[in-house]
């Protein structure tokens, strides 16, 4: 990650992928990313960009111009709350919050973070219990999380589990649709008819 | 919530067999079988209440992936196959005629507030309250609203009695998932809007998303000890103040549940 964090001002062509955003831009509506006019109103409405390490608008510019490694391992994409304050406000009708959603999907897709990344395991953990039960548990997902990437850190929280358990805010019961294998069904036949849809 | 809408002469039904929306953690690893998660739970709702169903969704992920998958479904013929085709493996189909709306919607355009008024048993006069709507009930789509200033939960305040705080952090961000992810990022966006709150004299928070409350209610303890500041403000869900102006029991509103207790009128 130091890598990544740093300024780059100049790499040369060859290291680039200058194919990068055509990737990207196969998102629904992605063309419009060719309009964007680095005018910046997603920067200064994000909340989140002061705790990124390159603005909305760096990770278009760079996605344009083929920093494809230093996109997809950003922390900013992953910071993404998808508020959609950007993507209501850019004059250029980009849909950024899911641009960044589609960029965690090539990031996911090609490895880009390490099983350690809690927003990573999050998204595969939730993906993985969903895909099994048809319903999530919120304790169990975070729960597991933690247990993935920072087991010390449950001691902490275990006063603040207690809490929400006395007070009936968390369920510990894992919850389950009919026939969860109707789930696995619905999603196998979506990977199976799918080529990556460009829409 | 439910009891609320049963005070206002409407009966709600929990869709039979629902599962999860996928949330925005699904859009992250793939958006199609976000939509087909979505597109079972609108096939079920067609199925269950045939083709003018309504299907109320009290959290604003799943009203914003409910609503996202409503679109791409009409819009873009390719969705349309690949969900149609997924469905179909399980014997479902989808005309695409479900109505998904927000309780917000719901109480102030259909119910309507001048019903609302009727019901109202104890009203909450002089009870300073914040109405604060979060991210995705009114962005991308502002169906029902403005995205940038919408009113609909002020004039919902107003019509219980309540008094509106002037409030510009109405839209922005609480953190959301971030909270599980980058704790402290999470808090800290939580914390500027409980802090605003505080400082605007409020004494109750009213939100329209589960998950805003959870954050902003839970986790007070956590931030009162981190940026050194008390907070104590109580965060109910805005059904949960509408309940208390109609007179219904603590209980039946699950304010036992709160971590934060308000004192009652």
């Amino acid at each position: 990650m130091e890598k990544t964090q740093g300024f780059l001002k100049f790499r040369p062509e060859a290291e680039l992928d200058l194919g990068f955003i055509d990737e990207v831009a196969k998102m629904p509506d992605g063309k419009t990313l060719y309009n964007c006019i680095q005018c910046g109103t997603c920067s200064g409405t994000c909340p989140l960009a002061i705790y990124m390490d390159y603005s909305p608008r760096r990770i278009i510019a760079m996605t344009r111009a083929g920093f494809k490694n230093e996109v997809l391992s950003s922390f900013t994409i992953w910071l993404c709350a998808s508020c959609y304050e950007c993507s209501v406000e850019c004059p250029r009708r980009i849909k950024i919050a899911d641009f960044m959603a589609e960029l965690k999907q090539i990031s996911l897709r090609e490895g880009f973070y390490s099983n350690q990344f809690k927003s990573t395991v999050l998204a595969r953990e939730f993906f993985k219990l969903v895909q099994k039960r048809g319903r999530s548990s919120e304790f169990w997902v975070a729960f597991l999380i933690y247990l993935k990437t920072n087991p010390i850190q449950i001691l902490r929280l275990i006063p603040f589990g207690i809490k929400l358990l006395l007070k009936g805010r968390v369920n510990l019961k894992l919850e389950r649709v009919k026939e969860p294998r109707q789930i696995k069904i619905l999603l196998e036949a979506i990977s199976s008819n799918q080529n990556k849809v460009s829409v | 919530m439910i009891a609320v809408f049963r005070t206002l002469g409407v009966e709600l039904e929990e869709l039979e067999d629902w599962n999860c929306c996928g949330a925005t953690a699904y859009m992250s690893i793939d958006e199609m079988k976000a939509f087909a998660l979505a597109s079972r739970n609108l096939a079920l709702a067609e199925r269950q209440n045939g083709n003018k169903s309504v299907m109320v969704t009290p959290c604003s992920g799943c009203y914003l992936v409910l609503s996202k998958t409503q679109r791409y479904y009409s819009e873009y013929d390719e969705v349309k196959e690949v969900i149609d085709k997924a469905l179909e493996s399980i014997g479902l189909n989808y005309s695409g005629s479900v109505r998904i709306k927000h309780p917000l919607d719901v109480i102030v355009n259909d119910i309507g507030l001048p019903t609302v008024m009727e019901k109202v048993r104890k009203p909450l006069f002089g009870l300073k309250i914040i109405p604060y709507y979060g991210c995705q009930i009114v962005r991308p789509y502002a169906v029902f609203d403005d995205a940038e200033d919408p009113t609909s939960l002020d004039k919902l305040i107003w019509s219980i009695g309540g008094k509106v705080i002037d409030w510009p952090l109405k839209t922005r961000c609480c953190g959301g998932s971030l909270i599980g992810t980058f704790e402290e990022i999470g808090v800290s966006l939580s914390f500027i809007l409980l802090k605003e709150a505080k400082k605007r004299g409020a004494d109750v928070i009213a939100t329209v998303c589960p998950l805003c409350q959870f954050n902003l209610e839970c986790y007070q303890r956590e931030m009162e000890k981190k940026f050194n500041e008390k907070l104590g403000i109580p965060v109910l869900f805005f059904t949960q103040l509408l309940g208390l102006a109609f007179g219904l029991s603590e209980k039946e509103l699950g304010l036992n549940k709160m971590f934060s207790q308000m004192k009652l009128l």
